[in-house]
């Protein structure tokens, strides 16, 4: 029982496993609001910032790959646990109202799905450039590709509206990931809420400041 | 037909006579236990602790409980402690003196010998459930807490916050699991033993009944071991869980074990107070609230007026009146009589006069609020949640309930009943607590059976009987089946008109005005008078829908109060015969001039233990004389 | 008071169920909620209906046979409070009340509000003991446990083992009910030496009796009667990860349990 299959298999491993991929991701997701906060620093800035992301393919490609991987693993975690957790109560109640659960918790599935979506589409706009209506794509001038496509009202809407359920979903993640890790402790549950709140209020509002800006004329 | 009441107490002196007696029972080899069965009937703190162990010694275990699990047992529901003669607090106690409060508060009507063995075995119940986690309080140095209780002069009782039965039961019951685990104990849940099979003169097998599927099976085994608790509950309202029965322990008596003592009945001082006609059980307060809170009434009869508008000098605080040096600590029986007689006069107060105040405003005014918050904030939480009152602001009312039976079947020092191979443990049997139990004592006693002395006793049993085996096939295992389901068929053909609850509350109410706190012998014979017709009421019109083979609860119930309807009279036959007042009996007629318990060593020291002898002639009063030659038989006094 | 009932009603495990109205009339506030049943059942009797099934025991907070799910939360609306400690004057005339038996795939009904508990005895076997017979105990005092544990481990031991926290959890996860035990036997000292065992065994149990997942909501410790805290959650989860990477394989030597 105490083999290493055996930990996956079980449910508090497999939380376990989403506790640990979703640090990476939360690591990922601030460096990478903290890399785009150059934009606010002029064309030369992002543009040099992009082009030394690029600069060495094995090391590109072995963060990508890491990150395709926590990616993964988080996902696999998530989805088998939600169906475990849909059959675990086949019979509905004809009432129950939540007493203690927050927003957050339990928009962790619609939430976690909705950016699931939202980094596909991420991908294929500003990775890849195969969504790029009405402007050029280029695969040098990233700060041209951000401010042309934010300038298109529906597009900065759609990232503001996935960077508010990034905001929802670190709020509740990062909360999670101590308690998952065995780390609740009376003295410091206060700071823990505090601090998971303030992490993804950063990141959250970091990346909304981007496209806000650009949207209202900030940067052009 | 005539029984055998030989106690085969040990002879010699007491210290070590329980250790020579160890030695010269007979032993199983290890390795021909798992060819032994035996058969376990409840599963608190004496059952549990008895499968538990005897699962570990290696015997073939079948346990039994109506609940849907083991750990639901009502041992669970103690509050208090329980006693050990540790003497950790080094205060000047012993297993002497510990031997010495417990025969004394049981008013000289239990034996000598077993109680002297609880006694001894106490100090290692403590080891034992210490070392299985049970998380016992502590003092600042990490080692264990004690404190006095139920007005004891040495501080002998350890406890878990107020929930000391929860956590000893909950170590007995993971002890239980983990034979369960091994495969030595099968467990048997939601299952109600409805009779005992008797084959040559010794218990051989049990008739339950699944509660789910009502199917009717039958288990055989080298012995039966009931560990079923007490019959409160006939009383209707008592502070019992809801499904405690004494069906199990009626139906070995009618198969031949003697039952002794049955009116020897706890009435405990201090429960909340009925609040109406719903009323389906009584909640206890733990009685260390007697410690701080200060018992009174009005002075004048009939005076309504809210408590805090009787001025001191017109209250009447009756237990420091009556009993100076003990005051409001005075023994359970003591207190509950007290109460009874203020409320007897008019005094009472609260809906229908019953109950008396138990007032903290001087212990706050004291000590403050927070240390009476510290020592019984989640009782005072408790009363609130029931009552709806404050007793921060108001004082509690508080009324005695019917709480413990010190009756049960008669066992001798091995704990075997009058059948030979039927073992009865803890509550269920009658040995220890004579005519009263001192508080902390009953969690003791359960361990102590079912832990300590039961897998000594039975060993010598099933070593020395040899037993042919015998299955449902038997014609004497047939016959006691086609009973079993017979009754519960006519139980559903009655098809009458009232519910079983309406007959237990009429019994209850009955027994209670008189078979309760004070008896006397008119009562008594009005009671014997009604029972019987009130029974044959029963059986012409009790109502109880759907059938045997479904999940059904009127049933169960139904079963259970048929039997008290029988058993009530056997406990008013016994307080009858019973002519003196001792502990939790209290013959009004035998009192000294300050209505003081007078007891009658003379004609009634002994166990009146008494025999079947079929429906329709009345049972036989046997004696087993107590002999004490350890303790001088004196008059408990608390003044 | 009077109060209109919608009661979960269903003869066995395999037939289907449905919602039926009774009427509560002159209901006391003095009443506690089962007492209310009760009253509600001894009607049905009079009217030849079959009564409502409902498990129950002691009626005073702590045996933990009672629960019922009560207008979609679990042991009704008073924090702390098992069921049978629940009593009507937390309603008010004319208040409409769903009574509805613990929901989850490892707890079926039985009969209209019984369901069956005894996945939860299952995981006990699996570990919830310290491996300790009869007689072999030290003396008490020899163990020594500090207060401040001793408390702890009592805030966690109080779990009444109800199922209140599986049928809170909208995962129907048993999760409060196993940490308990874990975390009483894990801060004692004499849980020490099957820590990691017992944190394997009792998540593998509860794991294969079906039970859903934990998603950190808190609802488990909200209805929780004794308000055992999602401290014994991170607890628990800690003890299994470290026994996971801590565990070697049985030696060949050594022999079984």
């Amino acid at each position: 029982m105490s083999t290493p299959l055996g930990f996956v298999r079980s449910t508090v491993g497999r939380k376990v496993m989403m506790a640990v991929t979703g640090l990476m991701l939360v690591g990922f997701v601030a460096g990478h609001a903290t890399g785009n906060l150059l934009v606010f620093k002029g064309p030369d800035a992002l543009n040099a910032y992009g082009a030394l992301l690029k600069s060495s393919a094995v090391v590109l490609w072995t963060v990508r790959l890491v990150l395709l991987t926590a990616v993964g693993v988080h996902i696999w975690a998530a989805l088998t646990l939600i169906r475990l957790n849909q059959v675990s109560r086949p019979v509905a109640y004809a009432k129950h109202v939540p007493q203690a659960s927050t927003l957050a918790a339990r928009l962790m599935r619609a939430g976690g799905l909705l950016l699931l979506a939202f980094i596909v589409f991420h991908l294929l706009h500003l990775t890849t450039g195969t969504i790029h209506p009405g402007y050029t794509f280029s695969h040098t001038d990233v700060y041209s590709n951000v401010v042309s496509s934010f300038q298109v009202p529906w597009l900065a809407l759609v990232y503001i509206v996935a960077m508010v359920a990034l905001l929802a979903h670190l709020s509740h993640g990062v909360w999670s990931f101590f308690q998952t890790m065995g780390w609740n402790h009376p003295r410091f549950n206060t700071a823990r809420r505090v601090f998971a709140t303030v992490v993804a209020l950063i990141v959250s509002l970091g990346f909304i400041a981007i496209p806000s800006a650009i949207l209202g004329g900030m940067l052009r | 037909m005539s029984i055998d009441l030989n106690a085969k107490s040990p002879a010699g002196p007491l210290a070590q006579a329980w250790e020579q007696y160890k030695f010269d029972l007979k032993l199983v080899n290890p390795a021909n236990k798992r060819k032994h069965t035996v058969l376990i009937v409840g599963s608190g703190l004496a059952g549990g602790s008895a499968a538990a162990t005897l699962g570990e010694l290696g015997y073939n275990v079948h346990c039994f409980c109506y609940q849907d699990s083991p750990r639901r047992a009502h041992s669970i529901a103690a509050q208090g402690g329980i006693n050990a003669a540790k003497n950790y607090p080094n205060d000047g106690d012993s297993v002497w003196r510990l031997f010495y409060d417990t025969v004394k508060g049981g008013d000289f009507r239990s034996r000598e010998a077993n109680v002297y063995r609880l006694a001894q075995v106490s100090v290692n119940i403590i080891d034992q459930c210490v070392a299985q986690g049970v998380p016992f309080a502590r003092e600042y140095g990490g080692l264990l807490a004690n404190r006095s209780f139920g007005g004891a002069q040495v501080s002998r009782t350890f406890y878990a916050r107020g929930q000391t039965g929860q956590q000893l039961l909950l170590g007995a019951y993971s002890a239980l699991e983990r034979q369960i685990a091994a495969g030595k104990v099968t467990m048997h849940a939601r299952s109600e033993m409805l009779d005992l099979i008797v084959i040559d003169g010794q218990a051989r097998g049990i008739v339950t009944r699944d509660m789910v599927t009502g199917k009717i099976e039958t288990w055989f085994g080298d012995a039966v071991v009931l560990g079923t608790g007490g019959y409160g509950n006939v009383f209707y309202l008592s502070t019992n869980a809801k499904g405690c029965n004494v069906t199990a322990a009626y139906r070995a008596y009618k198969r031949g074990a003697a039952f002794a003592n049955p009116c020897f009945t706890q009435i405990h001082p201090t429960c909340i107070p009925v609040a109406g006609d719903h009323q389906s059980k009584l909640t206890l307060m733990s009685e260390s609230l007697r410690n701080d809170g200060r018992v009174w009434v009005p002075k004048k009869s009939g005076d309504h007026r809210a408590p805090g508008d009787i001025p001191e000098a017109e209250r009447d605080y009756f237990l420091e009146r009556k009993y100076p040096s003990f005051g409001n600590l005075a023994p359970r029986d003591i207190s509950s009589r007290s109460a009874k007689e203020v409320c007897d006069e008019g005094r009472g107060v609260g809906p229908g006069g019953r109950g008396v105040y138990l007032d903290f405003a001087e212990a706050i005014g004291r000590l403050g609020e927070d240390t009476i918050r510290e020592r019984y904030g989640n009782l005072f939480e408790m009363y609130e949640r029931i009552t709806d009152e404050n007793p921060y602001k108001v004082p509690m009312r508080i009324y005695p309930a019917v709480h413990y039976t010190m009756g049960g079947l008669w066992v001798d020092y091995n704990l075997m009943g009058t059948i030979a191979g039927l073992f009865v443990i803890g509550e269920a049997n009658f040995s220890d607590h004579g005519a009263n139990r001192l508080g902390a004592s009953a969690l003791m006693q359960g361990l102590a059976d079912g832990y300590f002395v039961l897998p000594y006793t039975i060993g010598n049993y099933i070593a020395t009987h040899k037993l042919a085996a015998v299955d449902a096939a038997h014609p004497a295992a047939r016959a006691v089946v086609d009973q079993v389901a017979d009754r519960i068929a006519r139980l559903l053909a009655v098809k009458g008109t009232r519910t079983v609850d309406s007959f237990h509350r009429e019994l209850g109410l009955l027994l209670w005005e008189n078979c309760g706190m004070a008896r006397n012998a008119e009562g008594l014979q009005t009671a014997l008078a009604r029972i019987p017709e009130l029974r044959a009421e029963f059986w012409r019109d009790v109502k109880v829908l759907g059938t045997g083979e479904e999940l059904n609860q009127s049933l169960e119930k139904a079963g259970r109060v048929a039997d008290y309807m029988e058993f009530a009279e056997l406990m008013c036959r016994d307080a009858l015969a019973r002519e003196e007042s001792c502990g939790g009996h209290f013959r009004t007629e035998y009192q000294t001039a300050d209505g003081e318990a007078k007891r009658d060593d003379e004609r009634f020291s002994h166990v009146a233990a008494w025999e079947y002898t079929g429906d329709e002639t009345p049972p036989v009063r046997h004696i087993e004389p107590l002999e004490f030659e350890n303790i001088q038989l004196a008059t408990r006094s608390y003044k | 008071m009077n109060l209109t009932l919608h009661v979960w009603r269903q003869v066995d495990a395999g037939a289907p169920g449905r919602l039926v109205r009774y009427e509560a009339r002159d209901v006391s506030p003095d009443m506690s909620f089962l007492e209310m049943l009760d009253v509600v059942n001894e009607g049905l009797i009079e009217k030849g209906e079959d009564p409502i099934a409902f498990d129950h025991d002691c009626r005073e907070g702590i045996c933990g046979s009672c629960g019922v799910m009560i207008n979609g939360s679990a042991h009704g609306p008073m924090a702390g409070t098992a069921t049978c400690q629940l009593h009507m004057r937390s309603f008010k005339d004319g208040d409409k009340i769903v009574i509805e038996p613990w929901r989850a795939r490892a707890f079926p009904v039985l009969r209209d509000l019984i369901v069956d508990r005894s996945p939860l005895d299952r995981i006990i076997q699996a570990g919830g003991f310290v491996s300790i017979a009869t007689g072999n105990a030290p003396d008490a005092h020899t163990i020594l446990v500090p207060k401040q544990d001793a408390e702890s481990a009592m805030d966690a031991a109080q779990c009444i083992g109800c199922g209140a926290c599986v049928a809170a959890c909208p995962n129907a996860s048993a999760m409060l009910f196993t940490a308990a035990k874990v975390s009483h036997l894990g801060l004692l000292p004499q849980g020490q030496p099957e820590r990691d065992r017992r944190a394997l065994g009792m998540v593998t149990q509860m794991d294969l009796e079906g039970f859903g997942g934990c998603t950190n909501y808190g609802e488990c410790t909200t209805a929780c009667p004794k308000e055992i805290s999602l401290e014994t959650i991170a607890r628990m989860n800690r003890d299994f990860r470290v026994a996971t990477f801590r565990a070697r394989p049985e030696s060949a030597g050594a022999g079984s349990s």
